[in-house]
């Protein structure tokens, strides 16, 4: 799901419920959500994140 | 007076906890009506418990610095008997039936409870405006908050309703407030001290510490919360500032901030430099993604703990802490993931900073404690929200689990303090101590 279509489905549900105050702050959170799917680490998902990019002894 | 000064007093009969205990209550029933500090003071209690601590010294029965001591817990730490309302009319009726683990060592060490204290309701948020029991108001300004969530436990340590104090960090509740009031917060490395009995915001990044008025004293605290085998019987000495190895976080943590907080960060900077102390420059690469990786867990985690009683009793919460709540439901599973992810990345870097460095520095607070009711505030580089701001300095070591402590190193022209904060490696929280203890006593003589 991209974030503008979870955006869409969430601004729909809140006014479903009638939280029409949780909308603008939604928008908030969606801006957060791109940058974070835009960190680069999600560009290597099959890395260790705790590797620092050197081969450990055991590997060689 | 602190603590470690108090201490010997009352263990050699000069002073009687019963006379401290009344100070402090008397300094509540005095300060409280305006200050809002407390939620609830448990004086009759806490009048005979100091007896008891008394009679107990008297009789050459001595458990420690904290025996006697009069000191406060924040209202979201169980103590058995009383109420725990987190800050939340959610929970009002609530009683704790024992204590949290961390209060029954500190009872252990024979501390007297005076009261519990005022926190943004269920500490999710950084000013102590949103509590179902009222505003608590900062005793330098009492038009500003006195920060947060933990603002009701700084309170009482500055103005001496209670001497030491127990808070939670769980994106820098414990060293925003401290640094805001004054005073010194010190959030231990995570996983340090239980968290059981204690209401959790996030548990993967919440934290139990003390508050108090010197350095020395938040080591008393803290070394009495600890399990008993790691606990030590001496305060820690002082490390020599000559030589002292300090890294300065460059970039993301000093380019938002206030005018007069830089000021004071800097100087006290160079005036460490200029006591001997090495000084370089250490960075952390993804410091731009910290607050959404943030974000995205404490709102995936507190939607999980509020998810029944956002349904059964929404009207319960203060509008913004609930609106925040309702917000946290719409996470998605895979952006938590993703933020876990980046929690990961963002502890490896924080151990790659302080390579070859003893301790790590930077501001506690971007800004002196906001007025109450400011959604914004100006900053260098522009105008930020107050909350993004409040949490920008402190929240990467909660992601990182790291050490770290808030120290006052100075005030604004209008009086207000500023903090500056030193991180530590992991399992070396003695280590990180003994460095601000050097820090303190520069910054006292200076």
């Amino acid at each position: 799901m991209t974030v503008a279509e979870w955006l869409a489905l969430a601004r729909a549900n809140a006014e479903k419920r009638g939280l029409p105050d949780l909308i603008p702050v939604l928008e908030g959170l969606a801006k957060a959500t791109t940058q974070l799917r835009a960190a680069d680490w999600n560009d290597d998902a099959e890395r260790d994140p705790k590797d620092d990019g050197e081969v450990a002894d055991d590997d060689r | 007076m602190t603590i470690a000064e108090l201490a010997p007093k009352v263990a050699a009969g000069t002073i009687t906890s019963e006379k401290l205990t009344e100070n402090c209550l008397a300094t509540i029933a005095d300060l409280n009506p305006r200050l809002n500090a407390f939620i609830t003071v448990t004086a009759d209690l806490a009048l005979a418990r100091a007896r008891q601590a008394d009679k107990e010294i008297a009789g050459g029965r001595r458990l420690g610095p904290l025996h006697g001591i009069p000191i406060s817990l924040k209202d979201l730490i169980d103590l058995e008997g009383m109420p725990t309302t987190a800050g939340s009319l959610v929970r009002k009726d609530h009683v704790a039936t024992t204590d949290a683990v961390v209060t029954r060592r500190l009872r252990e060490a024979g501390a007297v409870f005076v009261g519990k204290t005022n926190l943004h309701e269920f500490a999710f948020g950084t000013t102590t405006e949103d509590s179902g029991f009222g505003p608590a108001r900062n005793p330098h300004d009492p038009s500003r908050s006195p920060g947060g969530s933990s603002g009701g436990s700084a309170i009482a340590v500055a103005t001496g309703m209670s001497l030491g104090t127990v808070g939670t960090d769980t994106g820098g509740s414990i060293r925003i407030p401290a640094a805001a009031c004054g005073i010194v917060g010190l959030k231990p490395e995570w996983g340090r001290i239980s968290a059981t009995g204690v209401v959790p915001l996030s548990r993967q990044l919440d934290h139990v510490g003390p508050l108090a008025a010197s350095v020395a004293d938040a080591w008393i605290l803290y070394n009495a919360m600890q399990p008993a085998a790691a606990r030590v019987r001496e305060l820690p000495d002082a490390a020599a500032v000559k030589g002292l190895r300090i890294g300065v976080l460059a970039g993301y943590l000093f380019d938002r901030l206030d005018a007069d907080v830089e000021r004071s960060v800097r100087g006290t900077i160079e005036l460490l430099k200029s006591k001997g102390a090495t000084v370089t420059e250490a960075a952390l690469p993804h410091a731009d993604d910290m607050a959404t990786v943030y974000l995205h867990l404490v709102f995936g985690d507190a939607a999980e703990y509020h998810a029944r009683t956002l349904e059964s009793r929404p009207h319960d919460y203060t509008p913004n802490v609930r609106l925040r709540l309702e917000m946290a439901r719409y996470v998605l599973a895979e952006d938590y993931i993703r933020a876990m992810r980046g929690k990961t990345i963002i502890a490896h870097e924080v151990d790659r900073a302080l390579e070859g460095v003893d301790v790590l520095v930077c501001p506690a607070l971007s800004i002196p404690a906001p007025p109450i009711g400011a959604v914004t505030m100006p900053v260098k580089g522009g105008v930020e929200a107050v909350r993004t701001l409040m949490l920008r300095c402190t929240q990467p070591f909660n992601l990182s689990g790291h050490p770290a402590i808030s120290l006052p190193c100075g005030n604004t022209p209008t009086g207000l303090p500023i903090g500056l904060q030193l991180v530590g490696h992991k399992g070396r929280t003695h280590a990180l101590v003994q460095a601000a203890l050097a820090v303190e006593a520069v910054i006292s003589y200076s």
